[in-house]
């Protein structure tokens, strides 16, 4: 584990909001958790699908960013295998 | 389930030793949100490590060093003082619940608003530097010492 760990012991992304982008095309946005062989775990979580979304992708990040994460699930787990990237929804300057 | 008031109680102090006002009670929210006038700040405090490492450091270094600050600071706990919270976020129902976060409102209207994912991993003096910056933009002639200080 790198960089700034807000709680010791945790991954380095524990508690931190982040932009789950999968291979399916579905987008989710949510306070990252942990991770471990079933997926990385996700807590109160808004979703983006391209399928039935009624806005884009970047409407959706720009609404969040403004509005805050219009959560939708209180948790989610998403399989490894489906995970195609991860980054923190505010990036540091 | 609220922690003991015990363990909270620090939490709380934090804020109110800077002269913000704790609301506590739903007639308390209403009292001061519901006819407003000037700038409020609202801050929607939390148990939370965002709260005692970005957010209340910040508040605290942001009101004593910004030259313009908001007429009015007040406060709710979320997770602890449910009701209070709820209905204090109800002032700004555009904007999903989150905590720790802060409101600045002028006249009634958000004019400013920090989510907890703006706070995550930033430190105090970046999230202070983000605040004394909206102060001067919103809180303009607005008279230097919070109104809440006085009792």
């Amino acid at each position: 584990m790198t960089g700034f760990v807000f709680h010791p012991g945790h991954h380095e992304l524990h508690g931190v909001t982040v932009v789950l982008e999968t291979i399916t095309g579905v987008t989710y946005v949510a306070r990252f958790d942990t991770q471990d062989e079933a997926g990385v775990h996700l807590l109160n979580v808004a979703q983006h699908d391209p399928a039935t979304a009624a806005m884009s992708l970047d409407d959706f990040l720009t609404r969040t960013l403004r509005f805050g994460v219009k959560a939708e699930r209180k948790h989610l787990v998403v399989p490894a295998a489906e995970v195609a990237g991860i980054r923190k929804l505010v990036e540091e300057p | 389930m609220p922690y003991q008031e015990l363990m909270v109680r620090p939490m709380r102090e934090e804020l109110t030793q800077l002269g913000v006002k704790e609301l506590k009670t739903l007639a308390e929210v209403d009292a001061v949100l519901a006819n407003p006038t000037g700038t409020q700040l609202v801050f929607v405090n939390s148990v939370c490590g965002c709260a005692a490492g970005g957010a209340r450091p910040a508040l605290a270094l942001a009101l004593g060093s910004a030259p313009v600050k908001p007429e009015q600071l007040y406060t709710v706990f979320a997770g602890q003082d449910l009701e209070a919270t709820a209905r204090a976020r109800s002032y700004f129902a555009d904007y999903e619940p989150s905590s720790p976060s802060i409101a600045l409102l002028k006249d009634g209207e958000v004019v400013h608003f920090v989510h907890r994912h703006m706070i995550e991993g930033r430190h105090p003096q970046q999230l202070a530097a983000d605040l004394v910056a909206a102060f001067q933009k919103h809180c303009g002639e607005a008279m230097s010492r919070p109104s809440s200080t006085v009792s």
